[in-house]
């Protein structure tokens, strides 16, 4: 009984596309996700919400800035360093932008290798993801310092418009907490990956449900968010 | 019969991956070649180098916000298209997903309304007086 319900929702052949599809996926009165296991539109619907928050504080940062009549702090020079004597624009975010690129595309490679159930690449691909966003973080750290030594603060920097420290502690703050959490999902997905659970679908200590490869690239969703989010950062703050 | 099966159906999707095993739908559906990433890497490397070097070369104005804007959008749709594979997933989740976040550009068109006000305000009343 339980094959001929699964057949009937798991790879039903025929399925329309474009506008017919979406407005008979919609109205099936069964579930509007077809071939997208729960925990994959979860994931994307945690994403949607997490978006929201993310617009909300670019926007309440867009406002700040539209509305100051005081200068903004140049981001360019702000953010720039000294390396061997010569003075480089925004340098330090320039390369903190290439290591969460890059490690996008170990982790987009690491979900190739999880469904062709290669474990150890799968697993070697994800610490390497991990270890680039632990990079990421500590350099975040050290940006984060070199500015309070300088003076900024949530309530006044010495270069102009009071709202810069807010919305930079803000904003890199919860993208650098999003990153971190995901450092922690990486290296825990990855231990299992390692150990053989989805080869052998042994249960998940907590809700004693079998694991499968799937849950790579649940991961890999959320890991692809975090650089997602930080293309956003990038342009509207730093660059801007 | 078939309560039992819309039943089953709601508890353990797992379930459906379970039973066709490796190389069912779920499987096949999100296997790609692994040039395909790299070459979206690559993109996404030379997109990102350009975005810094209009900051880089200090290209101001219109031009640069629209190169910025240009980058950010091409780098955003690469990510989401082809690493969170929505280019490959059907049109009504896709849509549930897309869609909700393109109405932010509404809160957008408030919020430069009503910072403009502010502005003008402050300009207006608070202006230091000479």
């Amino acid at each position: 009984m339980a094959e001929a319900a699964l057949t009937n929702i798991g790879a039903s052949p025929a399925r329309l596309s474009g506008w017919r599809g979406i407005a008979a996926d919609w109205s099936s009165d069964q579930r509007a996700f077809k071939n997208v296991s729960w925990g994959k539109a979860m994931m994307w619907i945690f994403l949607l919400s997490d978006t929201f928050i993310f617009s909300c504080f670019l926007l309440s940062y867009m406002t700040a800035r539209m509305s100051t009549t005081v200068p903004w702090p140049n981001p360019s020079e702000v953010f720039a360093l000294n390396i061997g004597g010569a003075h480089i624009p925004l340098i330090l975010i320039a390369i903190m932008t290439f290591i969460l690129i890059s490690s996008s595309g170990t982790m987009a490679m690491a979900v190739n290798f999880g469904y062709r159930r290669d474990r150890v690449r799968t697993a070697a691909l994800m610490l390497a993801t991990a270890a680039f966003g632990a990079t990421f973080v500590g350099m975040q750290a050290f940006e984060w310092t070199k500015l309070i030594i300088e003076g900024v603060r949530p309530w006044g920097n010495p270069w102009g418009a009071p709202q810069f420290g807010a919305s930079f502690f803000m904003i890199t703050g919860f993208h650098g907490t999003h990153v971190t959490i995901g450092v922690i999902f990486l290296i825990a997905i990855a231990r299992k990956v390692w150990r053989g659970d989805f080869d052998v679908e042994r249960r998940g200590f907590f809700t004693s449900r079998k694991g499968y490869y799937e849950i790579v690239e649940i991961t890999g969703l959320y890991w692809h968010f975090v650089d997602l989010v930080w293309v956003f950062i990038f342009a509207l703050f730093y660059l801007w | 019969m078939t309560e039992a099966a819309i039943h089953v159906e709601a508890q353990q999707p797992s379930l459906q991956l379970h039973a066709h095993a490796p190389g069912a739908t779920q499987a096949k559906g999100q296997q790609h070649p692994i040039r395909l990433y790299l070459v979206v890497w690559g993109w996404l490397f030379v997109l990102s180098a350009c975005s810094y070097l209009v900051d880089y070369f200090g290209i101001h104005g219109h031009l640069r916000w629209s190169l910025i804007l240009l980058f950010m959008i091409l780098k955003a749709g690469l990510i989401v298209a082809v690493f969170m594979h929505m280019a490959w997933e059907r049109l009504a989740l896709a849509y549930a997903i897309l869609l909700p976040p393109a109405l932010v550009l509404v809160f957008v068109g408030i919020m430069v309304f009503e910072s403009e006000y502010t502005h003008l305000l402050r300009v207006v009343f608070f202006a230091p007086t000479a």
